[in-house]
């Protein structure tokens, strides 16, 4: 884990790594624009470093609440029709996409 | 050089619940594609996790059973990553603070003796879709049906050192599971799967060496195998001057090989964070006494009070639990043969096993049950037929003729123990065979065994043989 | 019909003064006619409307109609409505028919009021001025040179042009307050945990609350006793007991402590719109209420930290759009990753694609404990802000908003824009029920442009927050103020 990240600045190589891990496609001459966008909003997020939260325990939620469990019965039923109707391409009632190979 | 081999597993048990960890679909096995992926199986927009209160028990259960740390509070974290089979584009998983932590289990060596493994911790997760490979116009298939099944992933710390160590844990883990009745542990469906992080460093250096991960591994065979061919493929590069990648590899047992699992090669970066539709689990105590109500007896507890309490060798205790289902059909044959101990451990697991194996059936399958194995154990105990005769009475209950008591009655199999009725015999004998008689006397004293067998032939095997021993013995002599 | 209150609704539909067909054939002629240049629906469900609306009348003639039988509403279209098309204003979703309804939805379906269409939103609810939208902008009424706010944008405006009595909306950082103050109408965001967010599209999970969007406090009310109540689907939904939202509506307000943090009155904030907060605060002490000032000291981090925790959530809630079991898919992809990166490449918006690429760098390794662990940190300190200021006041006021609507196309610079939710984002880390009602107008460019007034509520009190609205609006007449054009 690196320290405060000190005035950030991503580049163009930082950019396409991020698109890439959020599996975003983004035109390369988009690019610029995006890596000016996000300094600058990583800018703002900075002041975040000024204060001192030391101790602070993080808040996760608003509510101090805890999970509610519930019990171990089946209550749905094969929607799969009204489920899948959506689904940009099928066959055999399985989502087809391109082959994953392993 | 002689090389140390580090192994740690990480054993994935799908919970045996009826719904699944976050919603309220079916769990059960083979049914037809996408017919048990509700809305929320399928992260349709909008649609939200609700926990299913029994993963929490069993997975409290297991904890339990390991001596383990029942956090009071976990929380579920987000697993990012793309995958088909993964429709949220993130797995809900637990990071930071997992259910189970810091527990051990006892694992038997071949040698006899005992070591103990840690268990890093064990905690709730959400199991994927899968991949059809089909011919679907050149496209993978994706059945949504296993997502969202729960798992409960039990992390070993690296305290294996052979692929025998690893299998005899990997056996362990599996009895556990299912005495626990936590999980059916069939390993055929995938409800018992396993990772295993190979090393291997110089023997007597601390610091492990790089590791690889053998996914995915599922028998117990394939196991040691894909170890061991691990194991020898990094001394091979190691001793060759190269250095081993920390990566993920899959086993191929058609060609006995491990191999890069290129498409997961990419360095992952999971950006774990909290959950933020799910709020901190947290268990009281009185559910913890309540889950801690329902352990039954464990393997190791129930094995050592075999040995303590019946008298039984290490061997045989530790053969009658390996599992619950064989521990469990021992004890309701012993109660049925009045506590004989010693003759029902030898029944089940000598001639049942032996006739289950040759006719490749599961101990729920056998014609015989454990009433009717007691019944005929305890006709052996008090005599009414002798262990020879025994054979026969359990062939003829295991073709569908009825119990021992109704074999032995239709089949005349009751032992004769009337002296009355075997003296008559010996006397036929002994006069009928004056030549033998006359050898015996004079000192040749092996034929004392061909004077039994025609007793017991004469007798159809029915006559006490203690019985006709003494007898014998007496009108021998005179 | 279309300027009554949905007190008055009822009534006269309870009266037989007009059928549920009528009044709903009524606003579907304002929105096909006059509302149409607004672009503030997505989707008019003409038929379903119809239809549902002869139902209404049918049980009011058996005699089993409830209050709100028969009266008409407008779904943000984050709300999943079976089968409906539901957008979230993206390109993304273009195609989504939802096969089921949202808790909200299914509520007010069970309360028999006839969906007359769909609003217009920010893309994912991700915007301050309903510019990020992929079906364009919505106009604001009041000068349709101007935004509506956002991301309920088409929400407002449909209730301000009097469209629709009432229409659903949802608040991650201000996205039912600040359209409602850029509008001149009247929102509610309710406790965190108030109101289920089964079938909301999330935006981020920990913030998002659905709520009220009407013309008055009374009329929220009225809508509160429909959308609020325990929902077992929604982890983070809280099993509390709903009050009944009317009745304290009338309650004197005499002795209120209204705390006004000075946080909230400093730079930026416009001089007109202080004006006229300062006057309606004038008019609450003149009511009985008592004047306290406060200090938020921890205010100024709360847009940075959102920034952090809304990108982070939304990152990871919007992986599900990936081409594979609904939405967008683009043309023949190459392989898995093609398939991926074009599809949610061509799906998403600008606006979506910087907020979940900031997302992914905060959460990403070697980042999070700088970044969203210390979001959490901070969030934490700007809750107890508000704590230790509850211990002192009833109710916090403030301008909702620091300007007043501005121009379509005039801020393009993202952290700008961000700036304008200044005033209600902390509401939501802190998880609090606030609210926006017309306080006033301010000339802009020739218009009469509405100003809000925000109030802030402990946990659970929107009772009082509504009660405090209500005895404002019965002594002033913004709230009945309508756009001209659309009286």
């Amino acid at each position: 884990m690196s320290s405060e990240p000190s005035s950030p600045s991503l580049q163009k190589d930082d950019i396409e790594k991020i698109a890439h891990l959020a599996r975003l496609g983004i035109d390369e001459a988009d690019v610029p624009a995006y890596a000016s966008d996000l300094n600058n909003i990583l800018a703002l997020v900075e002041q975040m470093s000024a204060v001192d939260t030391t101790g602070v325990s993080p808040m996760a939620h608003p509510m101090d609440a805890q999970q509610r469990l519930r019990d171990d019965t089946v209550t749905e039923q094969n929607q799969r029709e009204q489920l899948m109707a959506n689904a940009p391409q099928t066959e055999a009632n399985l989502f087809l996409v391109p082959q994953v190979i392993e | 050089m002689q090389w140390e081999v580090v192994i740690g597993l990480e054993i994935h048990a799908q919970l045996a619940t009826k719904s699944k960890i976050f919603s309220g679909a079916s769990t059960a096995y083979g049914a037809e594609p996408n017919t048990q992926a509700c809305a929320v199986d399928l992260g349709l927009p909008g649609v939200l996790p609700v926990l299913n209160k029994e993963a929490v028990r069993m997975a409290a259960k297991f904890g339990l059973a390991i001596g383990a740390n029942v956090s009071r509070r976990s929380v579920f974290a987000r697993k990012n990553y793309f995958y088909p089979d993964s429709p949220k584009g993130y797995q809900i998983s637990q990071m930071e603070l997992p259910i189970v932590e810091a527990g051990e289990l006892e694992i038997e060596l071949e040698d006899g003796s005992i070591k103990v493994v840690g268990i890093t911790r064990a905690h709730l997760e959400e199991d994927a879709g899968k991949s059809m490979h089909g011919d679907f116009q050149g496209m993978t298939g994706i059945d949504l049906n296993r997502a969202g099944t729960p798992l409960l992933e039990i992390v070993s710390e690296p305290d294996m050192r052979s692929s025998q160590e690893a299998v005899a844990y990997m056996k362990k883990i599996h009895s556990l599971v299912q005495y626990l009745e936590i999980c059916d542990g069939n390993m055929q469906e995938g409800s018992f799967r396993c990772d295993a992080n190979v090393s291997v460093r110089p023997f007597g250096q601390e610091e492990y060496g790089t590791r690889t991960e053998l996914k995915n591994i599922n028998s117990f065979r394939f196991v040691e195998k894909a170890i061991e061919i691990e194991v020898e493929r990094q001394i091979d590069i190691i001793e060759a001057g190269g250095r081993i990648t920390q990566e993920t590899r899959l086993y191929d047992s058609d060609k006995n090989e491990t191999r890069s699992m290129r498409s997961k090669e990419e360095a992952n970066d999971y950006r774990y964070f909290p959950d933020p539709d799910l709020l901190p689990v947290v268990i009281e105590e009185s559910f913890l006494e309540a889950v801690k109500a329902t352990l039954p007896e464990l393997p190791d507890e129930k094995k050592h009070r075999f040995m303590e309490t019946l008298s039984l060798s290490a061997y045989d205790a530790a053969v009658l639990t390996a599992s619950r289902e064989v521990a469990e059909f021992f004890e309701v044959v012993m109660a049925a043969a009045d506590g004989e101990s010693k003759l029902s451990a030898n029944w089940v697991s000598g001639e049942l096993m032996g006739a289950l194996n040759k006719n490749g059936l599961s101990l729920s399958e056998s014609p015989v049950s454990a009433v009717m194995l007691g019944g005929m154990i305890k006709r052996i105990a008090d005599n009414t037929i002798s262990g020879k005769i025994a054979k026969e009475v359990f062939e003829a209950m295991w073709k569908g003729e009825g119990d021992a008591d109704a074999v032995i009655e239709t089949k005349g199999l009751k032992q004769i123990t009337d002296a009355s009725a075997i003296e008559p015999v010996i006397d036929e004998i002994i006069a009928n065979n004056p030549g033998q008689l006359e050898q015996y006397r004079g000192g040749k004293d092996k034929l004392f065994g061909f004077f039994v067998g025609q007793v017991m032939k004469a007798t159809q095997g029915k006559a006490n043989p203690a019985q006709v021993n003494d007898l014998l013995k007496q009108k021998l002599k005179a | 019909m279309h300027n009554k209150s949905i007190a008055e609704l009822s009534k006269g539909l309870a009266k037989g003064d007009f059928s549920s067909e009528e009044l709903t054939r009524a606003y579907l002629d304002r929105i096909n006619g006059l509302g149409a240049e607004l672009n503030a629906l997505v989707t008019v469900t003409e038929e379903q409307a119809i239809s549902a609306a002869r139902s209404a009348d049918q049980q009011r003639s058996q005699g089993d109609a409830g209050l709100l039988t028969g009266i008409p509403m407008v779904h943000k279209d984050i709300f999943c409505t079976e089968g409906v098309k539901t957008t979230c204003g993206s390109k993304m979703l273009d195609n989504f028919i939802s096969p089921y309804d949202a808790f909200v939805v299914e509520k007010v379906k069970k309360a028999g009021m006839p969906m007359l269409g769909k609003a217009n939103m920010d893309e994912f609810a991700m915007g301050s001025s309903n510019e990020t939208s992929f079906y364009g902008p919505v106009k604001n009424p009041w000068n349709t040179g101007t935004v509506p706010g956002g991301s309920s944008g088409g929400s407002a405006a449909v209730v301000a042009a009097r469209l629709t009595p009432f229409a659903t909306g949802t608040d991650t950082g201000g996205s039912i307050r600040q359209p409602a103050a850029l509008c001149g109408i009247t929102g509610l965001k309710p406790t965190y945990g108030r109101v289920s967010r089964y079938g909301m599209i999330a935006f981020a999970s920990s913030l998002d609350q659905a709520g009220p969007m009407t013309r008055s406090a009374e009329d929220a009310a009225w809508m509160m006793n429909v959308m609020a109540g325990f929902d077992s689907r929604d982890s983070t939904c809280v099993d509390k007991a709903v009050p009944d939202y009317c009745a304290p509506l009338n309650d004197d307000i005499k002795g209120l402590k209204i705390g006004l943090p000075k946080e909230y009155f400093g730079d930026g904030l416009n001089a007109d719109v202080a004006a006229v907060i300062d006057a309606a605060i004038k008019h609450y002490e003149s009511l009985g209420a008592e004047v306290v000032e406060l200090s938020l000291p921890n205010s100024k981090l709360s847009v940075p930290t959102y920034y952090v925790v809304a990108p982070a959530e939304c990152s990871s809630n919007l992986s599900r759009f990936d081409g594979v079991r609904f939405g967008h898919r683009c043309a023949n992809p190459e392989n898995l990753e093609d398939l991926y990166k074009r599809s949610r490449g061509e799906g998403f918006g600008a606006e979506v694609k910087r907020r979940i690429m900031i997302g992914t760098y905060a959460l990403s390794a070697g980042y999070y404990d700088a970044y969203y662990l210390k979001a959490q940190k901070l969030r934490q300190l700007i809750s107890n802000d508000f704590k230790t200021a509850f211990e002192k006041v009833d109710v916090i006021m403030s301008p909702t908003s620091p300007n007043v609507a501005f121009k379509l196309g005039e801020i393009s610079d993202p952290v700008t824009m961000y700036l304008s939710d200044i005033f209600t984002i902390a509401t939501n880390l802190a998880g609090l029920p606030g609210m926006s009602i017309p306080a006033g107008f301010v000339k802009s460019d020739g218009h009469d442009m509405p100003v809000g007034l925000q109030l802030i509520g402990n946990y659970f009190e929107e009772s009082r927050l509504l009660n405090v609205a209500h005895q404002f609006q019965m002594n002033t007449d913004w709230h009945l103020r309508v756009p001209a054009g659309f009286e």
